[in-house]
């Protein structure tokens, strides 16, 4: 009896947060996989089921290529967000002794982020333009002659933007990580001989990859799932997964749109599988 | 004139309005009951100014909310949200996807004051009696329909109209003549080598595709039958040509809005590059030189109306068809003309324009004093013509409208591959 009674207690504390899980996020989750079976015309979308949507888009080498795209911004984000925001991390939580001064530092970074993301994103087309301050600064030093035409609308912009506007997403999860780590460890590991490299490497970052872990979750899934930072930094010019989605949504494809975000979500969520593989965050947290 | 819907109450309260508008003739509506009404209408940023809806409101008393969006999602919208809107203001190429989607009304000519005085492109298709019906979605192929019901598009006029047509233009490629340094006069010259990395096109395909269409054709590759509705191998060799164009570094970005096209122009990262007029005038507001320079093979053409949202209807359905009578009146015309677009009742706008504007506008004479657009920025000084020429000099030299072909879906594809490739 008290047993039921605490069954039913706990599905009614779990009820809300499932009704709105299921009404926003698995419903529509289903509707796109349903759609993504359908077949449609320039103005009508028909309801009946087709695997052409799929066809069309594993038959095109398109398809493989923006992909490949895809995951090559992800991966190099993933890699400068990460080499960034851990030595940030690193540095907040182990070199600044005051907590004042960690606070202070720690809302220093978040400043950049009081202005929307696509502000932050455009500040740079200015910057790095052909007559940009970046080039007019090179020129007068003498570096170069001529502007540096790749600085705007390439890989290099697309990948800057990227790493500029995704960062804090890496040093927030590795900073608190590291803050939960015991400082007498470090201490133990210093007793026992180990250099500060030593220290990093066997003790620091194996604690520290739960929160690793959350960051590159993060990054990947916002630089897969982005599409104006790439249609603005490289002016149309390249193209990843998301823009292939907005353009058929801009087009009214919305069944094809529908199957490229399926494939999109399922190969984010193999990718954080594996991820998942290497780190048990649940217990680690 | 609709009663339907008001308490007595509301009667009593207006009675003395009522009672002057029963005097009048059947278009006028009650004074009181016209102030509760909201227009909302959508379409480009092109048409859908602040400005209308403040005049809307101090001439015909009631409100219009304007929501300004890019042409994608100006389809998008009409296509899919019929109950979220009153007017569509919409180009005449999207209203080949649009209109078979039932969303819209037709309207009913013989309700249009101005409709003997719209300019023939928009009827006949033909500017003058003698003019050809130049390739693509012309607007009078998809101007009328059979009846109030008609899915289909009528041939000719049957006194139902799809769109009123309010607004057009003869779009070509804008440069930038003094980083340029020499005249340029055809399509052709958008991908010639000595300009690369410093050319831009626009990334809306139905648009996209005619330009590289004018530059193609211009370059003696391709031999298209009808550019606005090409086939399978056209559609391919062209991106062909275009694709190759873009590896080899040919264009330094594509832009998809307004500002996109003015930013690349006025920082010097282009110097060629297909564009609107008023984002030229924008440029050249900046101080920058800039031209919108007419080519030998012709223009690239669009048109834009209003359309009606199937569920109009009682005194809200009086009060679009005031406001579309009040559209071709004549200030709205003159406005659009003073940015250095066309109105579709052109005589009409005279009215509201100084004649010096109005010759510098439409007949293509030097400005006898300093022109400004509706704004009040300076755009000509006096002795300055308007690119291209007059009225019928522009408009008579069209080669193609915006348009919608039959391959559209698979032209999208491809499209879709020349930005990724």
């Amino acid at each position: 009896m008290k047993v039921t009674r605490e069954t039913v207690t706990g599905w009614m504390q779990a009820a809300p947060l499932t009704v709105v899980l299921l009404g926003f996020l698995v419903a529509p989750i289903i509707t796109i996989v349903i759609v993504s079976f359908w077949q449609a015309t320039e103005f009508s979308i028909i309801p009946a089921f087709s695997l052409e949507n799929y066809e069309f888009l594993f038959g095109s080498p398109v398809t493989y290529k923006v992909f490949a795209a895809t995951f090559k911004y992800a991966f190099l984000t993933w890699a400068m967000t990460l080499a960034i925001g851990f030595t940030v991390a690193y540095y907040l939580a182990f070199h600044i002794r005051s907590q004042t001064m960690q606070i202070a530092l720690f809302l220093l970074c978040t400043i950049p982020f009081w202005t929307s993301n696509i502000i932050r994103m455009i500040s740079w087309i200015p910057f790095l333009g052909r007559n940009g301050i970046a080039n007019q600064t090179l020129i007068s030093w003498g570096v170069i002659d001529q502007p540096l035409e790749w600085l705007l609308y390439s890989d290099f912009s697309v990948i800057l933007a990227f790493v500029h506007l995704y960062t804090l997403f890496m040093v927030v999860p590795i900073f608190n990580t590291m803050m939960r780590i015991d400082r007498n460890l470090i201490e133990a590991a210093r007793d026992n001989g180990a250099s500060g490299f030593q220290t990093l490497v066997h003790v620091i970052i194996p604690l520290t990859k739960p929160g690793i872990m959350i960051g590159t979750i993060f990054v990947l899934t916002l630089v897969m799932g982005d599409f104006i930072t790439v249609r603005f930094m490289s002016g149309s010019q390249r193209a990843n997964v998301g823009r292939l989605i907005s353009n058929d949504i801009a087009l009214l494809q919305y069944p094809s749109a529908a199957a490229t975000a399926v494939v999109l979500l399922c190969t984010v969520l193999i990718v954080i599988g594996i991820l998942l593989r290497f780190v048990n965050i649940r217990k680690e947290l | 004139m609709s009663k339907t819907g008001y308490t007595r109450r509301s009667i009593l309260k207006t009675g003395a309005a009522a009672l002057g508008a029963s005097a009048l003739p059947a278009p006028m509506i009650w004074a009181q009951e016209i102030k509760n009404i909201t227009l909302r209408q959508f379409g480009t940023g092109v048409s859908n100014l602040n400005d209308v809806a403040t005049k809307v409101k101090e001439d015909l008393g009631f409100t219009l909310e304007m929501t300004a969006l890019d042409s994608d999602a100006v389809t998008q919208r009409a296509a899919t949200q019929p109950d979220n809107f009153d007017i569509a203001d919409i180009e005449y190429w999207i209203c080949k996807k649009v209109w078979p989607t039932g969303n819209l009304q037709a309207m009913d000519t013989s309700k249009i004051k101005n409709y003997d005085k719209i300019v023939g492109i928009f009827k006949s298709g033909k500017l003058t009696p003698d003019s050809e019906i130049a390739q693509g979605t012309a607007p009078s192929t998809v101007g009328f329909v059979e009846g109030p019901g008609g899915t289909t598009f009528a041939e000719s006029e049957t006194g139902w109209m799809t769109l009123i047509p309010t607004i057009y233009n003869a779009d070509t490629l804008g440069i930038r003549p003094d980083l340029i340094g020499r005249p340029i006069e055809s399509w052709t010259e958008l991908l010639n080598p000595e300009f690369k990395g410093k050319a831009s096109i626009l990334d809306i395909s139905s648009i996209g595709i005619m330009d590289m269409a004018m530059v193609c054709e211009a370059m003696g590759e391709i031999q298209y039958g009808d550019k606005g509705n090409m086939t399978r191998e056209e559609i391919d060799k062209t991106m062909a040509i275009f694709t190759e164009a873009k590896k080899n570094g040919q264009f330094r970005a594509f832009w998809k809005t307004f500002d996109e096209s003015v930013n690349l122009m006025a920082s010097g990262e282009v110097v060629i590059q297909s564009m609107w007029s008023p984002a030229i005038t924008a440029v050249k507001s900046r101080g920058i030189d800039c031209v919108y320079q007419p080519l030998k093979e012709g223009y690239r053409s669009w048109g834009g109306g209003l359309g009606l949202s199937k569920s109009l209807s009682g005194m809200e359905l009086d009060a679009a068809y005031e406001y579309i009578n009040w559209y071709l009146s004549g200030w709205v015309g003159g406005y659009l003309m003073r940015q250095g677009y066309y109105s579709a009742v052109p005589e009409t706008s005279k009215d509201f324009m100084s004649d010096n504007e109005w010759g510098y506008w439409f007949e293509g004479k030097p400005a006898t004093d300093v022109i400004t657009s509706p704004t009040g920025d300076k755009l000509a000084e006096a002795g300055e013509t308007r690119d291209g020429g007059s009225f019928y000099d522009r408009m008579g030299h069209v080669a193609c409208w915006n348009a919608v072909m039959d391959e559209n879906q698979y032209m999208v594809r491809k499209w879709n591959e020349f930005i990724a490739s």
